[in-house]
């Protein structure tokens, strides 16, 4: 349940990502909460990954969540 | 002993040629540049008798060396007017190798309306008269030439529309399934339907494997090298995973694929057209998603994607076509899609030319956006039929602009722009504003470095950095397009320092030769300072180095950018070439 101690976020998983887990979910998390806790809360290691974007932008893993954002998780992919 | 085929389609003869010294290091992109900036005058009609058309295996062609099946062709474009080069997979390279063929060379122009096919082998090769494939679709080309000269044959082939010189049109090769792979961009298929050339057969029953200098040391750095190609993720796991379509849900969220004709850089319907999609769709129906489009391909990025039941609808379904006709025509139906891009291959058309075409018409009001029955209506009744609309489709995309009097017209140098937005892919726009080849995102891949994280981090929102990220990447694509290999090496070559190291070492073992990395970059340059010098005195000068003017005047959701980069910045691109 949302309280003044959380945020809400859409997290968006790609590719490799989505096995086992999902395409697109809202989650709660502690206010404060940054980019690499939920990466760590997904079971995905630090090494796979490959893009994270906040709201289409490049985001550090070190960054602080805020409420309405939209987090996106990308495996290192590429083409052309 | 490598030779050099030349073939003169005015006197009907063929002359096989000793490989002057100084072509002798040259392959792929770099000799096919190099032959037409040396024998075509620049201010030539590229349907003319002038212009030549140049096909090029690359250094490392035909060789044991993973992913090296790459083929350069090269002449004069219609479409931009200027030098272009377009390589394909499939079965070319390694045939030509195999033939000691360094380059073929077609020149000339016949009178009279008669056709030919050009037929090669061990012994040299013979110009005859066709009649039976003409005005023929690709598959039924190689079915023809399959009953011919049986299922080895190898075959680079002419669509109708090629036939017919529209600017649209591509030069197919047979892959070795026996489907077609593409000289894709720049109109190459209208050079040879000028020269009333249909098909071109390689027999290399009777070549040899291609000599190695070293054998031992070629074969322990190609060891090396493809264990850079596995080891790298994109290589290794994403590319052969998902194909080059996983690009759609990447670029959607960045804000880079362009939906609409270039209104928005987001697509409502991405998830139905998505890499993902497509890799499901295709294992649910017995399809494979994992599949290479040459002899020795590691990261085999193409596909097979079948219909509902089961059945081949296309092979090779490339991102490039998704977006395009998904996201910038509306078409939210991955199988309309498929189908298209079927009969793209079998009229020999360039997938991303007639399909950014496409997003122009519907702006123009020729059909509607989202119209996928539309396309395919258009495609295999107007253009496959050379009707006069077929004929304005056929123009490609800056023909359907001027004859509509659309301004919002993608295209840089006459050659339309890809999947990648350069409003919010910075970098990207700098490779479209200043290659030699017209709007062409192979050039210099900034996408990597702008949105994929490969090769360092470059913010793909930002002016900075752009101009030298985009210039680094030319030079060494140049180089790479020399070689025979596939470009997406380039994934592990940015992030493995052994990737290239193996790749020179490769080379040298190959050729009994020391290439340093500073060789291999001034390949690079010299190819592009090559291509540039040619297209100046085209007349494509300096002031052409721009993107259209409404990416200054409209900015693009969601981030609402627009492209701003100062003109001086992007003219001090080739100052950096230095002399």
């Amino acid at each position: 349940m949302p309280s003044e101690a959380t945020v809400t976020i859409t997290v968006k998983l790609f590719a490799s990502f989505r096995r086992g887990r999902f395409k697109e979910a809202s989650r709660d998390y502690s206010a404060g909460a940054r980019i690499a806790d939920v990466i760590a809360d997904l079971g995905i290691e630090p090494k796979d990954i490959g893009m994270i974007f906040v709201d289409g932008k490049h985001a550090d893993p070190d960054r602080a969540l805020r409420a309405g954002e939209a987090l996106a998780l990308f495996p290192l992919l590429g083409g052309g | 002993m490598v030779k050099i085929i030349r073939v003169n389609m005015t006197d009907r003869t063929v002359r096989v040629e000793p490989v002057p010294e100084a072509w002798l290091g040259l392959g792929g992109r770099a000799l096919t540049s190099t032959i037409v900036a040396a024998e075509v005058p620049p201010t030539c009609h590229p349907l003319g008798p002038s212009n030549k058309l140049v096909f090029a295996p690359g250094l490392l062609s035909g060789t044991p060396a993973a992913n090296s099946g790459r083929c350069s062709a090269g002449a004069k474009s219609p479409l931009t007017g200027g030098i272009k080069e377009s390589n394909a997979g499939g079965t070319a390279s390694r045939f030509l190798a195999r033939l000691g063929i360094h380059a073929l060379i077609i020149e000339g122009k016949p009178s009279g309306e008669g056709w030919f096919g050009l037929r090669i082998n061990n012994n040299g090769a013979v110009l005859e008269e066709e009649t039976e494939t003409i005005g023929k679709g690709n598959f039924a080309v190689l079915e023809a030439l399959n009953r011919r000269w049986g299922e080895e044959i190898g075959v680079i082939t002419l669509g109708p529309p090629g036939e017919h010189m529209m600017a649209i049109a591509n030069i197919s090769v047979k892959d070795p399934d026996g489907k077609l792979r593409s000289f894709g961009r720049g109109g190459l298929g209208a050079v040879m339907g000028s020269k009333r050339l249909k098909f071109i057969a390689v027999d290399d029953s009777e070549g040899s494997n291609v000599p190695l200098v070293d054998r031992k040391a070629f074969l322990a750095a190609s060891q090396r090298f493809a264990k850079t190609l596995i080891d790298h993720p994109v290589s290794g796991q994403g590319l052969p995973t998902y194909g080059t379509a996983v690009l759609v849900n990447i670029l959607n969220e960045i804000g880079g694929l362009p939906t609409r004709n270039f209104t928005s850089g987001q697509y409502a319907d991405h998830d139905k057209i998505s890499g993902e999609t497509m890799h499901d769709t295709i294992v649910a129906r017995g399809g494979e998603p994992t599949h290479n489009c040459s002899l020795g391909c590691q990261i085999q990025c193409s596909q097979v994607f079948p219909d509902k039941d089961g059945k081949y609808v296309t092979s090779g379904f490339e991102y490039e076509t998704i977006w395009a006709l998904g996201a910038d025509c509306c078409i939210n139906d991955l199988d309309v899609i498929a189908e298209a891009d079927s009969i793209m291959d079998d009229l020999g058309v360039d997938s991303i030319e007639t399909s950014v075409m496409f997003g122009v018409a519907m702006e123009a009001g020729v059909l509607p956006f989202g119209d996928g029955q539309g396309v395919l209506r258009l495609l295999r009744e107007e253009i496959g039929k050379a009707t006069p609309l077929g004929r304005i489709l056929g123009g490609g995309t800056a023909a359907v602009g001027r004859a509509y009097g659309v301004t919002r017209v993608p295209v840089v140098k006459g050659q339309a722009i890809p999947a990648y937005d350069p409003r919010s892919v910075k970098g990207i726009g700098v490779t479209y504003a200043t290659t030699t080849m017209g709007a062409d995102h192979t050039a210099g891949y900034a996408v990597a470095t702008n949105v994929l994280n490969v090769g360092g981090k470059v913010d793909p929102l930002k002016n900075e950095g752009q101009v030298e990220l985009s210039r680094n990447l030319q030079i060494a694509t140049a180089a790479i397009d020399s070689t025979g290999l596939c470009l997406f090496i380039a994934f592990p070559a940015l992030d493995i320092p052994d990737c290239l190291a193996s790749v020179i070492d490769m080379i040298n073992a190959r050729y009994g030769i020391k290439l340093t990395g500073d060789d291999v970059v001034a390949l690079g340059k010299k190819t592009l300072k090559t291509e540039r010098a040619f297209n100046l005195a085209a007349g494509i000068g300096p002031e052409q180095d721009r993107l259209p003017e409404f990416f200054e005047l409209e900015k693009i959701a969601p981030h609402d950018v627009a492209w701003d980069m100062p003109t001086e910045e992007l003219q001090s691109f080739w100052k950096g070439f230095g002399d």
